[in-house]
């Protein structure tokens, strides 16, 4: 047994740097996939850290379109609701454009009862006191370096005019994974400032979010809020907060799934090349079956000793990549941050790793095998000669 | 002569191993696929956006908007840019000019429950004028005053309710399709446009979005552009139609970009590795091959030469191959969100000469890198050894 298993290792290796290179590209592939399946989870994991409580009611023509903050106390009245929060997107900029990050003027006390954010308890009576003040992620804070006090300036382009803002805060997620590197505000102190400067835009909001007693309410309560408003000058389309996230998501899916598609190809021929190289380096050892076989060695034991040979290669690349998985994305997930703010790794890939890597190296081994498992000695034997 | 033998011992060699060859090049083909697609995505969508803008036109906008959607300009602010002379008039003495509306409006897909967001634009018949790319192509232009609206050909295709002759309902009002028109190429394509009036009434929206209207000479814009947004009565923006329409591309044509090039770096590395296992096999399973050459007085700068020539084939025909795959793309019309105007926007992918040079000069560095390392083996080598291998 052990000197099968020496054989094994030594044929395995014979070749070091072949077999370099063939476990370098199983890892190669398998890397890639890992890669890209964590991008695109990353691309859908606003819609999954949804929760099936909330619901979202936005103006029916299109999210550009508000609604007027009146229909607030109506949502309220509706069966079923538990909170609602309401507000705007503000899409002020920080300094320059390519400082983008997602900014929101809020309805604070209700938002913070709907979602589950970290903040320090004086850090949030601070900013619940101060109409001037603002949260931000801990992710966006540690980007720009900001410290609780800051007085931080947003250019407006939706509202026109430099915004001014006092960091009162620091959040971080609770246990569900949500955005840290988003930026709140009271949307009181916007609404003061247009009913001055804009004052047919003051008094409506964006979206509102409603809290939902029971999951199996939301349908029923979604369609009442709708029916609320039909036939009024703001009709409202509400949807839950999965669907409405995963709205976003689907707009630029044309693209994910190409870059899907195309991947998944290029992986498999990665792998193409791999297995083929597997199987050379069968086929160029026919002789050496041959001897085996006169040795004594039966047909299943070569098949055995193939097949296993080949699944050494294919799992080491496996236990490669899954080592430098988690560098990898740790590494992409900082270069990316601020464009995917929720990177993170899910185990399932890991599974995916066993199975390709298994699947690859029975693939390359099982036509070999059988053959060299055929063939007479004395033909096996002639060829070398 | 010595080079031509080269060439198709090369050549030979490569055939002698066809599957091998085959999945090789067939791996780098594919990276080369995946660049030339990114890049011409991107060039796709520049070119659409660049084709939407005119030179001639000028687009005033409010201060800071960064798109016509965000923008607002009162009625008084547009009286006001209305009366600079440097407006070109048209054939009956009017200005070439159009107060417009754009909106955002969230509609169906077709054959899904998918949504997206479409422009709707509100102009007035300048606005034809101004544009004239745009051309109707099927029923008729909606009559003044009416809630009737004509559709860009790639929004009839793809949106419920956009086809000729159907409606859509929008601000308790219901707005018949009257026509469709095709504004080739760009961004045009990809709107709804109705009257500026209906649309405002509807929407219950007091100002409009922008303003455009073309110069008597193209040589006033800097003149003109300081007049407007020196003027404390005017927030307003300046820019010239076609810089509007290009910026609008800059966010997504980069992002595309660096997405393709990240994705052609990773797979790239795997088909290099597997261009050196095979040119590093080609040179194990060819070592008497090398010893007969070296004996027959080839050089070893010669037998360096074969080996490379035949990777950086190898490469090649990946990168024509791929090449020829993308080229296929062309036929293929992308639609998806801007991000940066939050729109739908439908363009194709574009190659241009540039686009497919850079594609070709990826795909012989990828065979040249898979073969140096077999190639300097197979230089290295000993005539006696050579010969004496099995």
């Amino acid at each position: 047994m052990i000197l099968q298993l020496k054989l094994l290792f030594k044929n395995a290796f014979r070749r070091k740097f072949r077999a370099f290179l063939t476990i370098l590209s199983v890892t190669v592939a398998l890397l890639a996939f890992g890669l890209l399946q964590t991008f695109i989870d990353a691309w859908y994991a606003g819609a999954e850290a949804s929760s099936a409580r909330r619901l979202v009611c936005r103006n029916s023509i299109s999210l550009t379109f508000p609604l007027p903050l009146a229909y607030r106390d109506k949502i309220r009245q509706i069966e079923g609701v538990e909170a609602i929060t309401y507000g705007s997107w503000f899409g002020g900029i920080y300094i320059e454009e390519k400082n983008f990050f997602a900014n929101f003027a809020i309805e604070p006390h209700g938002y913070f009862r709907l979602y589950d954010y970290k903040i320090p308890a004086e850090q949030k009576e601070r900013f619940l006191r101060d109409r001037r003040s603002a949260v931000a992620g801990r992710r966006l804070v540690e980007r720009f370096g900001w410290r609780i006090g800051d007085i931080i300036t947003l250019r407006g382009t939706i509202f026109p005019g430099n915004w001014e803002f006092v960091l009162a805060g620091i959040y971080s997620r609770g246990t569900v994974d949500l955005d840290e590197s988003q930026f709140f505000f009271h949307w009181d102190y916007l609404n003061q400032a247009l009913k001055k400067i804009m004052p047919h835009r003051a008094d409506m909001v964006d979206f509102y979010i409603i809290g939902v007693s029971r999951a199996d309410l939301t349908t029923e309560v979604a369609q009442a809020i709708d029916q609320t408003f039909k036939n009024s000058l703001a009709e409202t389309l509400t949807e839950t907060e999965r669907s409405f996230q995963l709205s976003f998501v689907t707009m630029s899916e044309a693209i994910i799934k190409a870059i899907q598609l195309i991947s998944l190809v290029v992986i498999l021929i990665i792998m193409a090349v791999a297995a083929n190289t597997m199987a050379m380096s069968v086929r160029e050892r026919t002789g050496e079956w041959a001897v085996l076989k006169t040795l004594g060695f039966g047909p299943r034991k070569i098949i055995v000793l193939i097949l296993a040979e080949s699944l050494i290669i294919a799992l080491a690349g496996c236990i490669i990549a899954t080592a430098l998985t988690f560098p990898m994305v740790s590494t992409f997930g900082r270069t990316l941050r601020n464009y995917l703010p929720i990177f993170r790794l899910k185990r399932e890939i890991f599974y995916f790793y066993l199975a390709a890597s298994f699947l690859v190296g029975v693939v390359a081994a099982i036509i070999p095998a059988c053959r060299a498992a055929r063939v007479p000695i004395a033909e096996a034997l002639r060829r070398i000669a | 002569m010595l080079s031509a033998i080269l060439l198709s011992y090369s050549f030979r060699n490569l055939m002698a191993r066809r599957l091998t060859t085959i999945l090789t090049s067939l791996g780098m083909a594919l990276v080369v696929f995946v660049l030339a697609s990114s890049l011409m995505l991107a060039e796709g969508l520049e070119k659409t956006l660049v084709e939407t803008g005119s030179a001639d036109n000028v687009v005033v906008i409010r201060k800071g908007a960064t798109t016509e959607v965000l923008s607002g300009i009162t009625r008084e602010q547009a009286a006001i840019v209305e009366t600079q002379p440097e407006i070109a008039l048209g054939a009956e003495g009017q200005p070439l000019l159009a107060r417009e509306v754009v909106v955002l409006i969230t509609l169906q897909r077709r054959g899904s429950d998918k949504q997206s967001n479409v422009v709707i634009r509100g102009g007035r018949e300048q606005s034809l004028r101004l544009r004239p790319k745009v051309k109707l192509v099927e029923g008729r232009l909606p009559r003044p005053a009416t809630a009737e609206i004509i559709v860009g050909k790639n929004i009839a295709r793809r949106f419920k309710g956009c086809g000729l002759g159907e409606t859509l309902r929008l601000g308790l009002r219901e707005w018949r399709v009257c026509g469709l028109f095709d504004a080739g190429n760009s961004g045009f394509s990809s709107e709804i446009w109705a009257d500026v009036d209906q649309l405002m009434q509807a929407f219950r929206r007091p100002v409009y979005s922008s303003i455009i209207f073309r110069l008597n000479k193209a040589s006033e814009f800097e003149r003109l552009k300081a007049d407007i947004e020196t003027n404390p009565r005017l927030t307003l923006e300046v820019k010239r139609e076609a810089e509007y329409y290009a910026e609008q591309s800059k966010w997504m044509a980069k992002f595309l970009r660096i997405l393709g090039a990240s994705l052609t770096v990773i797979f790239s590395l795997g088909a290099v590795i597997g261009a050196i296992i095979t040119m590093n096999s080609a040179v194990a399973t060819r070592t008497r091959e090398i010893g007969t050459l070296r004996a027959l007085g080839f050089r070893r700068r010669d037998i360096l030469l074969a080996f490379l020539l035949e990777a950086a084939l190898l490469g090649f025909l990946g990168g024509l191959v791929g090449l020829f795959l993308a080229s296929f793309l062309q036929l293929v019309t992308i639609s998806t969100t801007n991000f940066q105007t939050f729109s739908e926007l439908t363009f194709s992918f574009a190659l241009s000469v540039k686009i497919a040079c850079q594609a070709l000069a990826f795909s012989l560095i990828m065979g040249l890198g898979g073969g140096l390392f077999p190639a300097f083996k197979a230089c290295g080598m000993n005539i006696a050894e050579a010969l004496r291998a099995g």
